[in-house]
């Protein structure tokens, strides 16, 4: 090995140690636990193979969250990004008070979930809250949205939503400023509609930023869930735990280390699918200038 | 060279001072901070105050946030042989601790006969949870008890005597109904009686399930009686305030709210803790009143809150400091002070005939209702793997209180949940 290389390597190695003490070394430890039982007083660990996933399988609570996780994430990645765009073509255009807008859409982002999810529990109370005042005017009767098990999930899914928009407009806002104006003048000169000019111009070139943000949102689906423990606990009767939010539970509530880890597996099995989806597939079919 | 001998003298200094320090033992202690007010100066002020009357002791109180990150934090750390010396946590979690092997019971250090009578000074309510296997294996601080709240104005309004909360369950549904006030359109101006069910539902039903004469488990934490003919009346009867009799909000009730609900003058009546009572005192823009909860069969109500437990494998040393904190702590005057200053219920009789807790009640009578209540007062249900099986109940009132399910199938749902979970330990 050349000395270069030699340099090279050391450069390297504070990172590597890092990343392998708590990334790599984790989730090896974890699929290790995941076969093991859970350690209680006087009882060491025995291998048990795969009775925590058998387990997995007959445990309702794990398939009603892995169920509500994917309408969380049906529902917050596309809307989520949607109104970013919106935002941020929005806010882009020289309008009066654009910074006030811009910081306005952006402060979500800013305020910590647990803050905000004790403000939306008062939004979402029953009889005088914002919303059921509102629904009141409009002559509509007045909801328990926490408290029914059709609208826990819906209520927790709003505040994801405008919780993340915010942070991805700025991504959309950021690579829409980069876009030359030259584009745009052509477009005026021909004529183009605004809405062409989107979907034929803007939309295209705005594709490495809507994967990066897909997957952000993606992950994020699998990991907003600090709002969940503020606002209904998972509640009622498991209608808006989530994944993370029952891995939680079992593992630092019910202290079941080996049935946690074999949760882990499968939100670990999740995430890598998707970062891989991204590296082989979206990766290819993605313009980069 | 002058120099070297100032540096020498300073190391020597610095020594002597280790030296001296060396003899004071460091006993940790965290604490969590569940109600409103200024916990985290009161608890550091006593420990300054500890400190200065033990000079061989140094108390280091920790702030580890909710009990829950405390017990997390608290049980990592025992996981990782490095413990606090002692913490407050929830008396329900001490099946939890023992199984873990984390604690030692208190009989442990007791040697004097005024230690022994300081562990029975305590009202006996509260030292239920901490009692196993013949062993105290914690000492009640911070505790509380489910009472009930009434606004007198909708009392007046309604035509009833403000000066009279209802006393059983008949009286409860007949004032609650004169209570509840719709506009023209059907809207619901003001509800009954709310009684939260988010969160941990289990311990307001424990209201109901004791007046209903029922016990929720056995005192070896091995068996639970969910599925009880009374257990089910008594969900039957909390249902049938949203269902049948219209007086409580349908759905599930937001814990968190429920105060806000009251001092809004949008529920009549809400149970909650006695913790509450400082905040509603302060925020309540009409008069109030504060009482036992309703009787059934029988009078009751499960007591609530943290107990001061010793880490086994903190060293010997520090399990004896932790020891005289805790006694320290629960002298009947500072149990007064605490109580006054937070809300909790002071832990044993003597307190209350300290003149401070004396005076304070005097001046606000209902300071005294949650210790009247203690004697009907029940343990808060506990069980081997506690987290889990409350969970299984908490899930069953939750789905019978939102139609999903009936009383019986969901209290029958739970008892099978819970008989698998504790069949490890039977």
């Amino acid at each position: 090995m050349s000395s270069r290389n030699v340099q090279a390597y050391l450069l390297l190695l504070p990172a590597f140690v890092f990343l392998v003490g708590f990334t790599h070394y984790p989730a090896l430890a974890t699929i290790f636990d995941s076969l093991m039982s859970t350690p209680r007083a006087g009882r060491s660990p025995v291998f048990v193979g795969l009775e925590n996933y058998q387990v997995m399988i007959e445990d309702p609570v794990f398939w009603r969250s892995v169920i509500n996780n994917l309408w969380f994430a049906l529902a917050t990645i596309p809307l989520s990004m949607a109104i970013a765009i919106f935002m941020a073509l929005w806010v882009n255009d020289k309008i009066a008070g654009r910074s006030f807008l811009r910081m306005s859409y952006f402060l979500p982002t800013i305020l910590p979930m647990i803050a905000v999810a004790n403000i939306w529990i008062f939004f979402y109370t029953p009889d005088y809250g914002l919303i059921n005042q509102t629904l009141q005017l409009l002559g509509f009767q007045s909801q328990n949205f926490l408290g029914n098990p059709n609208l826990a999930l819906m209520s927790v899914t709003i505040v994801a939503i405008w919780k993340e928009a915010g942070f991805f407009m700025i991504f959309y806002l950021a690579a829409l400023q980069t876009l030359s104006p030259s584009y745009r003048e052509a477009a005026q000169i021909e004529g183009a509609s605004k809405w062409y000019f989107f979907h034929k111009v803007q939309w295209p070139l705005l594709m490495p930023t809507t994967i990066f943000v897909l997957v952000n949102a993606l992950i994020n689906a699998f990991r907003m869930v600090d709002h969940i423990f503020v606002m209904t606990g998972g509640g009622p009767n498991n209608a808006s735990s989530l994944l993370l939010f029952y891995l939680y539970e079992v593992g630092f509530k019910f202290w079941d280390r080996g049935y946690a880890s074999a949760l882990t597996m499968v939100l670990l099995t999740i995430l890598a699918v998707v970062g891989l989806l991204q590296f082989f597939l979206l990766d290819k079919r993605t313009h980069y200038r | 060279m002058k120099k070297l001998v100032s540096l020498a003298s300073t190391l020597a200094a610095s020594l002597c001072l280790s030296t001296a320090s060396v003899a004071q033992t460091e006993v940790s202690f965290y604490f969590p901070v569940a109600v409103g007010g200024p916990v985290t100066k009161i608890i550091d002020g006593y420990a300054a105050e500890f400190n200065q009357a033990n000079p061989d002791l140094k108390v280091v109180p920790v702030y580890a946030g909710s009990y829950q990150e405390t017990v997390v934090k608290a049980l990592t750390a025992h996981k990782a042989s490095k413990p606090p010396a002692a913490a407050i946590l929830l008396s329900t979690d001490t099946f939890t601790l023992i199984d873990e092997d984390a604690i030692v019971p208190f009989d442990n250090f007791v040697k004097t006969d005024e230690e022994r009578k300081w562990m029975t000074d305590f009202f006996p309510a509260f030292l239920l949870n901490g009692q196993i296997d013949n062993k105290t294996w914690g000492i009640p601080f911070q505790r509380s008890t489910v009472v009930m709240y009434w606004n007198k104005e909708a009392f007046k309004e309604a035509g009833l005597d403000p000066n009279q909360a209802p006393q059983n369950w008949q009286e409860l549904v007949s004032m609650g109904q004169k209570l509840t006030k719709r506009d023209a359109s059907g809207n619901i101006e003001r509800w009954g009686i709310q009684v939260p069910s988010s969160g941990f539902p289990y311990w307001l039903f424990q209201g109901f399930s004791t007046q209903n004469g029922a016990i929720l488990a056995n005192a070896d934490g091995t068996e639970v009686n969910f599925d009880d003919l009374k257990v089910i009346e008594a969900l039957q009867f909390w249902m049938d305030l949203s269902q049948t009799h219209k007086i409580q909000p349908p759905g599930v009730v937001q814990w968190g709210t429920t105060p806000t609900d009251f001092m809004q003058g949008k529920a009549a009546m809400i149970w909650t803790t006695t913790g509450n009572l400082t905040n509603i005192r302060k925020n309540a823009p009409f008069e109030f009143g504060v009482a036992m909860l309703p009787e059934n069969v029988r009078r009751g109500s499960p007591t609530g809150g943290g107990n001061f437990f010793i880490f086994k494998r903190a060293p010997q040393a520090e399990q004896e400091g932790a020891f005289r904190f805790a006694k320290w702590l629960t002298q009947p005057e500072r149990a007064a002070q605490w109580s006054i200053d937070t809300g909790y219920v002071a832990v044993s009789p003597a307190a209350y005939d300290t003149p401070a807790l004396k005076a304070y009640a005097a001046e606000f009578p209902p300071a005294l209702v949650a210790r009247d209540q203690l004697p009907f007062a029940v343990a808060e249900l506990s069980t081997h793997d506690n987290q889990r099986v409350t969970k299984a109940l908490n899930d069953a009132l939750q789905a019978a209180l939102t139609n999903g399910k009936t009383a019986q199938q969901a209290l029958q749902d739970a008892q099978a949940e819970a008989n698998r979970i504790l069949r490890a330990y039977r």
